[in-house]
């Protein structure tokens, strides 16, 4: 992601000149998501066809009543955007937010196994950087799996993992989150492997001349010249949590959480209640990433490095 | 830091070193046929342990060039991993591990090789019917957006914001709606992968269009190339990294993808059926022997890409220098 930022200005500065009025992000991106509300909603009448033709009992498509109840179906195949919006008022605001009823509540569930996996993926990641950038041997023999490990489905054995821990005891927060924390450590050990060895050979011997331990050049250069990649693996390693957490709440039967709502609402074919689980789990992926990227504002702030 | 060792003093130690691990692995292979007292082969794995971490520190002390240097390269990682493999196996079997919490590598070994039938019809199911076309359609319709995206500066800065933040996304989510608009079958998983596999496509694609220098560009100009013959002789040979950047990150996703969307319904076959209906029935030596199978599937893909990469962008700096 961090590519793309700091590739663009060169084209930015030919298009300028071009059209002031879409100089910014904000005005393209609304109107394509303008469109693609326009284009959702126009599709929900092809999309469920069927099923407004069974509740009418008609197939006078060119009537008004075909057109509200399409967009107002009980079980559509493609529920139109208002409902899902609904859907969330309903639980999200008005159902008791201790009650199975309420997203907050399985949202809550998600978020809980969502974090503590991360925070343990992420210390994890962390401390076998630094193993493997101070051991030479760990470096040769750890690293070629760590990669290699990157290109395999990871997330295949998310039911195992639930199943074994729930047969020696474990169950509930504790078996998500450690999927979570396998599925984030990759990503932040590799970015802390990169970013610890980020410091270039003249700094290196700057800090020999001056006679620093390795402890010394650890804390004096390693460990904030890797702040940058250390945030940006970071980003990468929440969003992934929050997938292995709901990924996690699957084989368990759906009791709770944000994938306990999806496997329900694809058992009963409650469609909205799958999307209004989906945007939840989305505004919950981009408010960790934004609050990492907030974190990591401060921090550089406080490093002193310009914005 | 130790420089000070002299590097004839290393080799002389890494022979020895290497002669007592093969050694030690012997011994173990041949108390384990033998069927010799649990003890011996304990005590072979423990010296196979303890010489292959004394091998591994020596070896990355050598100071080797060229082909001994990658040997050396593989030769390492490989003796972690036999260690790694055969403690696990030591460990299962002393210890009496039931076979419902963790099967030993042997154990896995022999249910891979009794149900290869099954093991291959599922990976076709799941591999050459779901993730090879979502793959294939994903990052083309993502590259092709992204050229979309460059003709269209309007459409870059409204989708490009989407695409970083859809990467941020569960995506894997949208598999129940796939599996209930197109079916338990191979269909919707395309579908699933399709989704996942687009946007790092179109990320990837549109910063590597912004990768050729503008001296290049210029030259292009000069010659009076249009767009098109500049985009296909310059830019996209020059956008080449990130595209294949965007092909082996997705080729992981297209597979994580493929097996999720299984877990929310597929026909009586498929690897990511066979994970969840086997766990369900604690035949735990199947779902690691299909683990295996979708282990090795995904780094032979990732490693064809990387080689068809290795292929086309051989004027890249990361390939120039290793000849």
């Amino acid at each position: 992601m961090t590519n793309t930022e700091q590739s663009t200005p060169p084209m930015a500065i030919e298009h300028d000149k071009a059209s002031r009025w879409s100089e910014g992000h904000t005005v393209p991106v609304l109107t394509l998501v303008a469109l693609l509300i326009a284009v959702w909603y126009v599709a929900c009448v092809p999309m469920n066809d069927v099923v407004t033709e069974t509740k009418l009992g008609t197939r006078d498509v060119a009537s008004g009543e075909w057109l509200n109840a399409s967009w107002s179906l009980e079980r559509a195949v493609l529920p139109a955007p208002h409902q899902i919006v609904v859907e969330l008022w309903k639980t999200v605001a008005l159902a008791k937010p201790w009650s199975p009823r309420s997203l907050l509540y399985h949202g809550w569930v998600t978020l809980a196994s969502t974090l503590v996996g991360f925070l343990m993926g992420a210390a994890l990641g962390i401390a076998l950087a630094i193993a493997i950038v101070h051991i030479k041997s760990l470096n040769k023999s750890l690293m070629p799996w760590i990669v290699a490990s990157q290109t395999i489905p990871i997330l295949a054995i998310a039911p195992m993992v639930i199943v074994v821990l729930g047969s020696i005891g474990f169950t509930g927060l504790i078996p998500k989150s450690i999927i979570s924390t396998y599925l984030c450590f990759f990503p932040v050990t590799i970015g802390m492997v990169k970013g610890l060895t980020s410091p270039e050979v003249m700094q290196l011997d700057l800090m020999r001349t001056y006679n620093a331990s390795r402890a010394q050049v650890f804390s004096k250069l390693r460990w904030p010249a890797s702040m940058p990649f250390l945030f940006a693996s970071l980003k990468v390693a929440v969003a992934i949590a929050l997938v292995g957490a709901i990924v996690g709440e699957l084989p368990t039967g759906a009791q709770a959480g944000i994938g306990a709502r999806l496997l329900n609402g694809s058992y009963y074919g409650q469609t909205t209640q799958i999307w209004a689980a989906l945007v939840a789990a989305s505004c919950m992926a981009a408010g960790l990433v934004g609050l990492i990227g907030l974190i990591e504002r401060l921090t550089l702030r406080r490093m002193g490095v310009k914005p | 830091m130790s420089v000070a060792a002299a590097p004839t003093e290393h080799r002389s130690w890494w022979r020895l070193e290497a002669g007592l691990v093969a050694l030690a692995a012997l011994w173990v292979l041949v108390a384990w046929m033998a069927g010799a007292p649990g003890w011996l082969t304990v005590a072979g794995v423990i010296a196979f342990w303890l010489g292959a971490w004394r091998l591994n520190g020596s070896l990355s002390e050598l100071p080797l060039k060229g082909t001994a240097a990658r040997l050396r390269d593989l030769v390492i990682p490989a003796l972690f991993g036999l260690t790694l493999l055969m403690l696990w196996e030591l460990v299962v079997k002393a210890f009496a591990v039931p076979l419902v919490l963790l099967p030993a590598p042997s154990d896995i070994w022999v249910r891979l090789l009794s149900s290869l039938d099954m093991l291959g019809a599922d990976w076709v199911q799941t591999f050459m019917r779901a993730v090879i076309p979502g793959w294939l359609i994903g990052s083309g319709s993502g590259v092709a957006a992204a050229i979309l995206c460059d003709r269209v500066p309007f459409l870059r800065r409204g989708l490009l914001p989407l695409g970083n933040l859809a990467a941020a996304l569960p995506i894997v989510g949208i598999a129940p709606i796939m599996v209930m608009w197109f079916g338990f079958d191979w269909h919707s998983k395309v579908a699933v992968v399709v989704i996942m596999t687009f946007f790092p496509a179109l990320v990837n694609t549109v910063a590597g269009l912004a990768a050729a220098g503008h001296l290049e560009r210029d030259l292009m100009r000069s010659f009076g190339a249009g767009y098109w013959p500049t985009l296909f002789k310059l830019r996209l040979p020059a956008a080449m990294p990130f595209i294949f950047n965007a092909l082996k990150i997705n080729s992981t996703l297209a597979l994580i993808g493929a097996i999720v969307a299984e877990f929310f319904g597929t026909p009586i076959v498929g690897m990511g059926f066979r994970i969840s209906t086997e766990v369900g029935r604690l035949a735990l030596d199947t779902v690691w022997a299909e683990i295996a199978v979708a282990a090795l599937t995904g780094s032979l893909f990732y490693a064809a890409i990387a080689g068809v990469e290795r292929w086309v962008t051989f004027w890249h700096p990361s390939y120039r220098g290793r000849q």
